[in-house]
């Protein structure tokens, strides 16, 4: 079930780099919050692959080839604002696609129903503290615009068709999304006083084959220490 | 960062409770950051609840070295009781 992977590996990739944070965040109640964050992504991520298959088999015995998540969601958190901005458009795309899914009756509208409440949270979240830090000090204005920058080469993917997500009465509608994405992370973009890049540079190439399994270098250290301790000792419960 | 980030103090309903109380404090950069923080901290997420939050620098609390002439005169005069009276029996919630 390819979509079921699609939508599970993505929170559980980003899930895990959030969990990164955890002790390293600016500060005590941001450090709650992304964890937060991390614990509702991991919890959908159990119920998509599980959809799929073994959830532990899944998420550690998969080679990195295997694994069909959005190159975005794979990238190092960097500092901060790189961190925000990956959320921001991150959660504004999945909060969109879940509310379409929600509404439709595909095999997804459980599911979706349920965690587009959490992804609404997140995407409240992001757009907060892009607002803050692009509109805060000199500093943070930059960081923040160096993030925007940075990402926006992997945001197509996230408008590329999944097999057995965007089939007819799904409630998807891939061009449909992206125009409202575009609109939506425009608006808190402007607001916070920064933009998205422009210019021929800026959608001529999208990068992201992670639905097909290519991935950017940095994944597979991550899965490498993901996965570490269940390819020591396989087979065992805990 | 106390400069940027205020301390704020957190008063929370719960679902079925009747009034605010105080649930703790939190640093927040302003009102909006406190309440998602207060949800995040002191409420888990549970549905159909309200936050109130309030910078501290607002709360004027009364002094603990003026206790007693603050609060003990009223102890000392059972008059300001209302203890004397038998309640009626139809009376339950009293």
């Amino acid at each position: 079930m390819n979509a079921a992977l699609a939508l599970g590996d993505d929170a559980l990739v980003l899930s895990h780099r959030l969990g990164e944070w955890a002790g390293h965040a600016p500060v005590l109640e941001e450090e709650v919050a992304l964890a937060n964050i991390a614990l509702d992504l991991l919890g959908q991520a159990r119920v998509l692959l599980s959809l799929a298959g073994d959830e532990d088999e899944l998420a550690y015995l998969r080679e990195e080839r295997a694994f069909r998540n959005l190159q975005l969601v794979e990238q190092p958190n960097g500092d901060f604002a790189h961190t925000i901005v990956r959320q921001l458009y991150f959660s504004v795309y999945q909060h969109l696609l879940y509310e379409r899914l929600a509404a439709g009756d595909g095999a997804f509208a459980p599911l979706a129903a349920k965690a587009v409440k959490e992804v609404a949270y997140h995407r409240d979240h992001a757009e907060q503290w892009v607002l803050r830090l692009g509109d805060g000090t000199e500093e943070s204005h930059r960081r923040t615009q160096a993030g925007l920058d940075a990402l926006w080469r992997f945001t197509g993917e996230m408008f590329q068709p999944v097999e057995g997500l965007d089939e007819p009465g799904s409630g998807v509608d891939r061009e449909e999304l992206r125009t409202t994405w575009l609109t939506a992370v425009t608006e808190t973009v402007e607001r916070a006083t920064l933009n998205l890049p422009t210019g021929p540079q800026s959608g001529g190439w999208a990068a992201g084959a992670g639905r097909q399994g290519l991935h950017t270098e940095p994944f597979g250290r991550m899965i490498a220490e993901m996965q570490h301790l269940h390819r020591s000792h396989p087979g065992a419960s805990w | 960062m106390t400069q940027n980030w205020p301390l704020w103090e957190v008063f929370v309903r719960s679902r079925r409770g009747l009034s605010h109380t105080h649930a703790g404090s939190l640093h927040a950069p302003d009102a909006e950051m406190a309440l998602r923080n207060a949800r995040d901290l002191y409420t888990r997420r549970g549905e159909g609840i309200s936050i109130w939050v309030v910078p501290s620098a607002e709360i004027t609390a009364s002094s603990p070295d003026e206790r007693d002439p603050f609060f003990a005169p009223s102890a000392d005069k059972p008059y300001r009781h209302p203890t004397f009276y038998e309640i009626p029996e139809g009376v339950h919630h009293l």
